[in-house]
């Protein structure tokens, strides 16, 4: 009698157990960089939702209901900082959400945008949110993104640490590949155009000069003075690449192209991932393409 | 700073001013009289309402083939043409006034473009639509505005006698011709072209702009028809010439600064305008004190 008993007990803490490991985590990411490194850390026990989806601008997102409710929904929050997310907030409130809000940036020293006027005036002193473009950010990302894990979920510590820790190695193989590649090229030709700044944080890690037409965001639209400096600038420098970029105006690039013989590079990806069959489906693939994409315009 | 390298020297340097130039040249080459004729006949607004009605079109041509010239033309002028004609048969077979119906139309239409464009994930392209880029003129669209200037003009010509008949006494006209509804009906398309073609350069919100603002301007200078065409035409070039002159040097975004050129011609030509300007309120005029 007693050990049937036992028997049944034992049996309906398994079916909860097991019904409660099939339940995952809900998780919202900002977007599709940051959902991307969450999957990673959170593997089989976390559901990930993204806000702003590959190929769409994090900086002009306009959110739909259904996105509200992914947010009401959602336990843990996870978002970039340093400015990015500016529509998140309200976004959050309007939710009546009461999942945890996580900075992934938190820890990281974060740059202020460069922002070099023609008459040297008027320098507006911006954070620079795109703090994943540097390797060694992303590996304060993923601590945090463990820790708020292992916070909300503390039954799958084990496993986050694991994951997290294997994504890590991953990560610093990822480094110093583009630490290799980077010193293949020689010092004078590591300059490139690229029609949004977003690479400051690649350009400081990794030492290759990046110069944009547009300012800081995407929001601002690119002037004659603008077009005319950059212009100006590959002539004079000899700038042997330009870089068209997912999300911004490609005409705009081919332009100057034209107008100064410049090479004109692959797409690079800076804000978002591609789709699931493009070249830049995770972190990982968009870093490895990316240097790749530089490396190949400024080999010759 | 000397007056070459300040209103020259920027075209003669960059190829993409010569590009912007020419393209902003042509679209007020085909924009002007068009936006003049719209004036006169009282359908300043139905210019804006169309180039919202054009951005569905655009859209879906966006969404198969992206930034892609041929397939935003395309779906601009079907949608435009679309909404002009679905617009006015309405008008035609219902109480509905051709206002409110262009109204109902170009609303639904706006709200299906934003949706369409959304869909494709990116809403920074919307602004690329709305906006435009006159900057980044290449040479096939540069054809194509020069084309639809040609056709503009050439078109113009052609319907020239029944469309003014029919913007000073159309009861007149349709007592003497049949020619009033394809006179129309040609008239409305030369609209949709013209905005079509200013949209790949100053997006669909602004392309209005250079075909209104120089046509309401010249209506203060100018009695005659052909005169106040000419003159818009002009105000037109110099706004393209001015306001790119304006990006250059202040920084400030292009295809805005074009038509805020033309809106102060138009507020200047307002207060300082002969013909029914403010003027004659605030200058005293002379032979009273004799």
């Amino acid at each position: 009698m007693l050990a049937r008993l036992l028997a049944a007990m034992l049996f309906a803490l398994l079916s909860v157990a097991s019904a409660r490991a099939q339940e995952k985590l809900p998780v919202v990411a900002t977007f599709s960089i940051l959902g991307d490194l969450v999957k990673n850390v959170g593997g089989d026990r976390v559901a990930v939702s993204t806000l702003v989806q590959p190929n769409g601008d994090a900086h002009v997102f306009q959110p739909s209901p259904a996105d509200a409710k992914t947010i009401a929904d959602a336990k843990v929050i996870f978002m970039n900082g340093i400015g990015l997310e500016g529509w998140l907030d309200r976004l959050i409130k309007a939710s009546g959400s009461k999942g945890e809000v996580v900075i992934a940036t938190k820890g990281v020293k974060p740059h202020e945008m460069k922002d070099d006027d023609a008459h040297g005036h008027a320098h507006e002193h911006k954070l620079d949110p795109h703090a994943w473009q540097s390797v060694a950010n992303v590996k304060i990302y993923v601590a945090n993104i463990r820790d708020a894990l292992i916070a909300a979920d503390p039954a799958g510590r084990e496993a986050y640490e694991k994951n997290a820790a294997g994504y890590l190695q991953r990560l610093s193989a990822v480094e110093s590949e583009i630490k290799e590649t980077v010193a293949k090229i020689p010092a004078t030709k590591r300059r490139i155009i690229t029609s949004h700044d977003a690479f400051g944080y690649f350009a400081s890690s990794y030492g290759i000069e990046f110069i944009a037409p547009q300012g800081v965001s995407t929001e601002s639209e690119a002037s004659a003075r603008d077009v005319a400096k950059i212009i100006r600038q590959i002539r004079a420098q000899k700038i042997p690449a330009v870089f068209l970029e997912n999300i911004s105006d490609p005409r705009l690039m081919q332009q100057i192209a034209k107008e100064t013989g410049a090479k004109i590079g692959g797409t690079v990806y800076s804000d978002s991932l591609s789709g699931t069959d493009g070249p830049a489906a995770s972190y990982i693939a968009m870093m490895e393409h990316n240097i790749r994409q530089f490396a190949a315009a400024l080999a010759d | 700073m000397n007056p070459y390298d300040f209103l020259i020297a920027p075209f003669i340097e960059f190829e993409f001013m010569r590009r912007a130039l020419v393209g902003s040249f042509a679209l007020a080459l085909g924009g002007a009289p068009v936006g003049v004729f719209l004036m006169l006949r009282r359908m300043s607004l139905t210019g804006d309402a169309m180039a919202h009605a054009i951005l569905p079109g655009a859209a879906v041509g966006f969404l198969f083939a992206g930034l892609n010239l041929f397939a935003m033309t395309t779906g601009g002028i079907v949608a435009g043409v679309t909404v002009a004609v679905g617009a006015g048969l309405i008008a035609r077979s219902t109480g509905l006034k051709e206002d409110a119906s262009l109204a109902a139309f170009y609303l639904v239409s706006l709200a299906l473009g934003v949706l369409i464009v959304s869909i494709k994930g990116s809403n920074i392209d919307l602004l690329h639509v709305l906006f435009g880029t006159v900057l980044a003129l290449d040479d096939a669209t540069l054809i194509l505005i020069a084309l639809i200037a040609t056709v503009s003009l050439v078109a113009l010509a052609i319907i020239w006698r029944p469309l003014v008949l029919e913007c000073v006494d159309p009861n007149y006209l349709r007592s003497v011709s049949r020619s009033g509804a394809p006179t129309h009906l040609v008239f409305l398309a030369l609209m949709v072209l013209n905005l079509v073609g200013g949209f790949h350069a100053l997006g669909t919100l602004l392309a209005v702009g250079i075909m209104m603002l120089p046509a309401a301007a010249a209506r203060f200078w100018a009695r005659e028809l052909t005169a106040m065409i000419a003159l818009a035409i002009v105000m037109a070039v110099f706004s393209g010439y001015a306001g790119l002159l304006l990006s250059y040097h202040t920084g400030a975004a292009a295809g805005p600064a074009i038509i805020l050129v033309a809106g102060i011609v138009y507020v200047g030509s307002v207060l300082l305008g002969p013909i029914g300007g403010l003027k004659r309120y605030f200058v005293r005029v002379r032979h009273l004190e004799a």
